[in-house]
């Protein structure tokens, strides 16, 4: 391989292989970053709720009649939607995962005000909740309909059992979270509850929150004026019954308004809606950012291809093959991309550095680096594909001619 | 000479299209970018009420957790009690001040055909609307009597009166919420703060609320609040009651001070009232209350989100990227025109005359760029309120100061580029050139 010549004739021309050059560093830098974004984005979006998601809805109902009766209300609405065909279950709550707006407590494994609770999100259930859910107890028992009560809008005393999650067990009691189960923690300071179940898996209104997978279930009705209906129908039966639902409640008490129903698939778009679009934006620059590059070799490499008309014409005059002058351009952009991939590589962790220390994102990925190093060697050698081929086709007469 | 410039900056333009063509798109893809994420940013950091925003105080009050581990455990909490909000209304020294917090609440239009909706509605004082500037269509604010007696006022915004009126001045009538009639004071004109620097508690972006009501009657109505309510121990007392004299925070509070000299009464204000509270026994952290005017209010809150940050670096490297290109573009091109260059050169124009002439020709491809640019960034604005939903309706909007921006930036942008491949090609020594002519 005649590198030698190659290096030579490049050093004699700087500029516009520099330029290359930086060109895909910078693009490497602005690549391998946004790529890591779209991983971690994509990394939050895929954590599973718990929930038997595609079958579940919900839908809120506000009482504003004076004579309304919510207690009255939700018993009836919960015997009627139960009763439809096609429901497997339904009950009734303060929130439901994902949907950004709920209730969050502190609970400790000692009773007193000097120690610090560990944040809990808090979903007050039924005998029914778990099932509707679609939810696995891994643990002790589910609540029985005598253990729910109703709770009224400031009460501020809790019952004295809940259901946790692992992830809460775990957090709660590092040592031993396999021991939760029957176990007092304390909330309010010193109120204890008995840990009566552990659930596997279950997501806190809060997507972002460092602690959504923490989740307790309290066994209670809640009276504060609007409430959510949760409904989980037959496999495939969900967009079917969802107008039904909706119709049976508004019709069924018109003391009230039902409003905001959605699927659970909705309430995780639309939870998820910041991050999906941001992987999307970033998919759409880094495709565009390497198709400008792209060009940017092909405008190059053309412009020097035009300028050695003369030389080329007389290497193939002197002897050189069609496979020689390819290669020629070939390993001349080759080594202008290894040059812009280390210059780049550098620029990426310096970037990514920045990044991971003001907006606090996570680090690259070990193999990120490489392989986005590899491809933009690859996307230059396509680039020049072209030009090289156009190069290689140039007649040795040329040599001859406007000397 | 300027115009003659442009005249042969344009002759020039039109012989090479395709690379004059290619040179305005990389410099447009670039603008187009960076222009969207600039706009977002310039109105997410926006100021939403510049005549006064030094003048409107946040108020913070730290009667929180003594015990609470944290990294900054310093930071007061972001809303008050209401025991104190009630406390600073009564006799805090301010020229104007206002507690306020959310309340969602059922409207029942008088029409039996209608259905009732939901309506947000503001709890708050008759201080707030000259306050903040609040433009009216019909009618005014309350004033501090009705706040006093608890009369049942009600404003309501342009868009409310608009759904239950049909747009008629409706000052006077009764609109029915929650089973109780309020009378209409005022109507609302177009009223949309971004960020809504008013309450950053809940969605720096989201629309202002449907209707205004007086505080005092949505806490003795115990109307449902619909906001952020943040607890560090459980109350006391049982029921409402309980709950109001609690140490939970769930009220915004606000006050106008025109002077540094009233800043510095009403800090004093805040401080010997938290110390006459910890002799009450609450108040159990250092002595930490803050008064924080609209803009540092917003850098505190972090307003600006983190994600068009990242965007907005990304793109400016991404205009790196695109101009890089452009400079390779503008050498292969300027070099392409030696042999004029060498001509103009032998018949006496001078090296810096001709310097001058092609950073004309290159601020002639930016303003192209920038113009294209600036569509490109209208639609990437379009495509970024796809992606977001109207949540972002407000924020992807491009008004003057982003317009030119965008065409500055370009001009900048394609100059910058230009000075090394203009002076390269100035270079040229006239006679080599002329010889192989």
């Amino acid at each position: 391989m005649e590198l030698g010549p190659i290096w030579r004739a490049l050093m004699r021309n700087k500029i516009g292989a520099i330029l290359i050059a930086l060109q895909i560093a910078v693009t490497l830098a602005i690549m391998v970053n946004a790529v890591s974004i779209i991983q971690e984005r994509a990394r939050l979006m895929a954590r599973p709720s718990g929930l038997d998601e595609h079958n579940i809805f919900h839908i809120s109902s506000v009482g504003f009649a004076p004579d309304f009766n919510e207690r009255a209300t939700i018993e009836e609405d919960l015997i009627a939607l139960r009763g439809l065909p096609g429901v497997v279950d339904a009950f009734q709550s303060n929130s439901v995962p994902l949907s950004d707006g709920g209730w969050s407590m502190g609970l400790q494994t000692e009773p007193g005000e000097e120690i610090d609770g560990t944040g809990v999100a808090v979903y007050f259930i039924d005998e029914h909740g778990l099932n509707t859910y679609g939810v696995n107890l891994l643990a002790g028992e589910n609540f029985s309909a005598t253990d729910v009560d109703w709770r009224q809008r400031s009460e501020h005393e809790w019952p004295d059992k809940t259901l946790i999650t692992r992830a809460m067990a775990e957090t709660l009691f590092p040592d031993d979270p396999d021991g939760a189960l029957g176990k007092a923690v304390y909330i309010n300071d010193d109120e204890p509850i008995t840990i009566t179940g552990i659930i596997e898996q279950m997501q806190a209104p809060w997507n972002s929150w460092s602690g959504v997978e923490r989740v307790m279930l309290v066994p209670q009705h809640t009276l504060f004026g609007a409430t959510r209906y949760i409904i989980r129908t037959e496999p495939g039966r969900r967009d079917e019954l969802m107008p039904v639902v909706e119709k049976l409640l508004a019709e069924r008490e018109k003391g009230r308004i039902v409003r905001s129903m959605r699927s659970m698939d909705e309430t995780r778009m639309e939870s998820y809606r910041g991050d999906d679009s941001m992987i999307k934006m970033l998919k759409f620059t880094v495709s565009l950012l390497i198709a400008i590059t792209a060009m940017g070799i092909v405008g190059l490499a053309s412009f020097s291809v035009n300028r050695r008309t003369k030389q080329i014409g007389t290497r193939r005059a002197l002897g050189a093959p069609k496979s020689a002058i390819l290669r020629y351009f070939m390993a001349e952009n080759l080594i202008i991309s290894l040059v812009g991939v280390a210059l780049g590589a550098a620029l990426a962790i310096g970037l990514n550095m920045w990044m991971v220390e003001t907006f606090s994102l996570t680090r690259l990925n070990a193999w990120l680096l490489p392989v986005a190093m590899l491809l933009l060697c690859l996307v230059g050698q396509l680039a020049v594909l072209g030009p090289a081929r156009k190069a290689a086709s140039v007649p040795p007469a040329v040599a001859t001619r406007t000397v | 000479m300027f115009n003659y410039y442009l005249k042969l900056g344009w002759l020039s333009i039109r012989r090479n299209p395709l690379l004059s063509a290619l040179m305005v798109a990389a410099i447009a893809v670039g603008i187009g970018a960076c222009m969207t994420t600039i706009t977002v940013n310039y109105l997410m950091s926006g100021n939403p009420i510049p005549h006064k925003s030094d003048q409107l105080f946040y108020v913070q009050l730290d009667n929180w957790d003594p015990n609470v581990q944290s990294d900054d455990p310093l930071e007061p909490p972001d809303q008050v009690t209401y025991t104190d909000a009630m406390a600073l209304i009564q006799s805090a020294p301010a020229f104007r001040q206002v507690a306020s917090n959310r309340s969602g609440l059922v409207l029942e239009p008088g029409d039996e055909d209608e259905l009732p909706f939901n309506v947000q509605s503001r709890n708050t004082f008759a201080d707030f609307f000259p306050m903040f500037d609040l433009p009216f269509l019909y009618g005014s604010g309350w004033d501090d009597d009705a706040d006093a007696a608890m009369e049942r006022v009600v404003v309501l915004s342009r868009e409310t009166n608009e759904r239950v009126f049909g747009g008629e001045d409706s000052v006077g009538r009764n609109v029915r919420m929650n089973g109780m009639n309020f009378r209409i004071v005022g109507v609302l004109d177009q009223w949309h703060p971004v960020p809504k620097f008013y309450d950053l508690t809940n969605g720096d972006f989201n629309d202002p609320e449907d209707v205004f009501i007086p505080f005092n009657v949505a806490i003795e109505y115990q109307l449902p609040r619909n906001g952020n309510t943040n607890c560090w121990k459980a109350p006391d007392g049982e029921g409402f009651e309980g709950f109001l004299n609690s140490e939970c925070v769930f009220i915004q509070f606000w006050a106008e001070l025109r002077t540094e000299a009233e800043k510095q009464e009403y800090m004093s204000f805040l401080d010997a009232y938290a110390e006459q509270q910890k002799l009450l026994g609450r108040f159990p952290r250092p002595l930490n209350n803050r008064l924080s005017n609209v803009v540092e209010w917003m850098k505190i809150q972090e307003v600006v989100a983190d994600d068009a940050q990242v965007m907005l670096g990304l793109s400016l490297l991404f205009l790196l990227v695109c101009l890089l290109n452009t400079i390779g573009l503008l050498l292969a091109k300027f070099l392409g025109k030696s042999g004029d260059i060498g001509l103009r050169r032998a018949l006496g124009a001078s090296k810096p005359t001709l310097f001058v002439q092609h950073m004309v020709e290159s601020g002639l491809i930016g303003l192209a760029g920038g113009v294209v640019g600036l569509g490109l960034a209208a639609l990437g604005l379009w495509g970024v309120k796809v992606l977001f939903g109207d949540d972002l309706e407000y924020l992807v909007r491009m008004d003057w100061v982003m317009i030119l921006t965008g065409i500055g930036l370009a001009i900048a942008s394609a100059l910058l580029a230009s000075i090394y491949p203009t002076w390269r090609a100035c270079q040229v020594a006239p006679a080599g050139q002329l010889k192989t002519q």
